[in-house]
């Protein structure tokens, strides 16, 4: 399969995510490669199978549910959630302006 | 005091109780031993001494109380740096979380810590846990301690090197497609991925959450499956965490094992290393010695398990890494506006690996794709799935190769992703069907590389896999 630099871009664009020039080149080559070897899925009949989405063991469907309240456990207080920001200022979380005047 | 290099839990513990040495003591002697180990191997991001001495003075109070210090009382442990340890950081081995300080303890870290294990440090990896050789860290590559030209294997190499070289006594690392198995074979110990949802994953970093596991590295059978023990069980802060109760494997695994019936998978056994084979070959004498019935069973979609692997992995990824936009986390590139932000951020501080997956993992995702790609390989997963269960209804175990081949040198599979992602073939099946696995010292190659066996067993037959994995050890493994 081939995966062109255009197609990289494209995804890039989805994903958010900048690539210099030559990062564009290796991925075009890498995901053609990957996507190459992917492609022997589709010599499986896989019509009467169920996707499985992830490993699950039987309990009762609310089994994971809770009260609603307050876990000392996981309490975060603003302090403590805004240690690891970039920038933060009046207990929030400050980013670049979104909208323009 | 005993070279600590080869100190097991139960020597601490006696050790500890006759008061021929403190916790504070071997905590001390453990970070220096680090200290000075780490420039060879790289196995260590952060060392946190501070941290170690009080934990130990905390054992060695309870014991002069008379109080009883936990399972892992004073025992030197080290955290792949993808497990949030509260007010020491956690760098996913990137650049993007180099100054992150996670502000609470990840639930396994948790359970260590109350079972008085003593954290010295944080241990290298695969940045974000992506990779099969450790070369993907963005604080360099970690050396094997068994051959310092070689790779340890990854993407938890570092977990599986402290352990090798004998800095830590037991290590907490992660398995998405391997990570814990493949490693542990390169260096020589044993390595354990647990059934999915048996330890919480909560605080543990996410790569990809239908396939992430924790679990425990350690020089032999014995301390690995005491420090499951203590790690294991509900968790109600990880809603995945199952509800079965966890077996006492120390008692279980004495248990005999004549009787069991082994299942040989010979889809394994096909483009292994020479050696390798000769390895597993043995083993398997060893085993039957021991009165296991040994017979070749088949997992027919073995050849299929990398795709589709590799399509539900990045999928996950590519999703899970979305919140690394430059908004919370430490590292922020500077912009005019938000959604450049984004982009600058990502394209600067993601290594290459993490780039790629983000991108197959978009791409596989993205409209018009979802179905030949996602949907498809879940539905393939379904079926590797089906190949074990079909297995576990005819023996109790499956013995196979970890790797194809023992720890390459560092730098050889790098210029190629796929090839790579080949290596990972005989451990992603165990990651996909969610049942517990482990890797045994098997041997060395005549260069003294380490061979690993891999143990499967059906979901929560831990012990049963800790059973076959201590017969096999105690009646002395292969040379």
């Amino acid at each position: 399969m081939q995966f062109s630099k255009e197609d990289v871009r494209q995804i890039a664009k989805l994903a958010n995510l900048d690539l210099t020039e030559t990062e564009v080149d290796k991925m075009a080559h890498d995901m053609g490669e990957v996507l190459t070897h992917m492609e022997q899925l589709a010599s499986l009949d896989t019509d009467l199978v169920a996707p499985m989405a992830q490993v699950l063991y039987a309990a009762p469907a609310t089994a994971s549910l809770r009260t609603d309240e307050v876990r000392e456990r996981t309490r975060l207080g603003t302090a403590d959630a805004l240690a690891n920001a970039p920038l933060s200022g009046a207990g929030h979380f400050k980013v670049p302006r979104v909208i323009e005047r | 005091m005993q070279d600590i290099s080869s100190l097991t839990i139960a020597e601490i513990r006696s050790g500890l109780a006759a008061r021929k040495f403190s916790a504070l003591e071997l905590a001390r002697a453990a970070i220096r031993f680090a200290e000075a180990e780490n420039p060879k191997t790289n196995a260590y991001l952060t060392l946190c001494p501070e941290v170690a001495e009080a934990a130990a003075r905390a054992v060695d109070d309870k014991l002069a109380r008379g109080e009883d210090p936990g399972l892992l009382a004073g025992v030197p442990v080290a955290v792949k740096d993808v497990l949030s340890t509260e007010g020491v950081r956690t760098t996913c081995a990137s650049r993007l979380l180099e100054r992150y300080v996670p502000p609470y303890d990840a639930t396994a870290v948790e359970r260590l810590k109350a079972a008085g294990a003593v954290m010295i440090g944080k241990a290298n990896c695969d940045e974000f846990a992506m990779g099969s050789s450790n070369e993907n860290s963005a604080f360099g590559a970690v050396r094997n301690p068994v051959a310092l030209d070689r790779v340890p294997g990854g993407s938890s190499g570092g977990s599986a090197a402290v352990v090798a070289q004998g800095t830590a006594v037991a290590s907490l690392g992660s398995d998405t497609g391997g990570s814990i198995r493949q490693p542990a074979s390169f260096c020589g110990v044993v390595g354990v991925t647990p059934t999915y949802g048996r330890v919480s994953r909560y605080g543990l970093v996410a790569f990809a959450s239908s396939l992430d596991h924790v679990g425990p590295f350690a020089r032999n059978v014995e301390d690995a499956a005491l420090t499951l023990e203590a790690i294991a069980g509900r968790d109600e802060l990880d809603a995945t965490s199952a509800f079965a109760p966890v077996d006492s494997y120390r008692a279980e695994m004495k248990k005999p094992v004549s009787g069991m019936k082994i299942g040989i998978p010979k889809e394994y056994f096909e483009g292994l290393s020479p050696e390798t084979g000769d390895k597993i070959a043995a083993a398997l004498d060893v085993l039957r010695g021991l009165g296991c019935e040994v017979r070749e069973v088949s997992l027919p979609h073995t050849p299929y398990a990398i795709s589709c692997y590799y399509i539900i992995c990045t999928a996950e990824a590519s999703s899970n890494l979305a919140r690394y936009d430059g908004v919370r986390y430490t590292s922020r590139a500077e912009a005019a506006s938000l959604g450049e932000m984004y982009r600058k951020t990502r394209g600067e501080y993601f290594g290459m690996e993490c780039k790629r997956r983000i991108m197959l993992g978009t791409y596989v995702l993205s409209h018009g794709y979802y179905d030949a790609y996602y949907l498809k390989a879940q539905k393939v997963r379904n079926l590797i799935a089906g190949d074990f269960s079909q297995a576990f209804s005819e023996v109790d175990a499956l013995v196979a190769p970890v790797s194809p081949f023992p720890a390459f040198r560092l730098g050889e599979k790098m210029a190629d992703p796929m090839q790579m992602y080949l290596s990972d073939i005989y451990t992603i099946t165990g990651d996909l069907a969610g049942i517990p696995c482990m890797s045994v010292p098997c041997g060395k190659t005549r260069e003294g590389l380490p061979v690993g066996m891999q143990i499967l067993t059906g979901h929560f037959e831990e012990s049963k896999m800790f059973r076959l994995a201590y017969a096999f050890e105690q009646a002395g493994g292969v040379a």
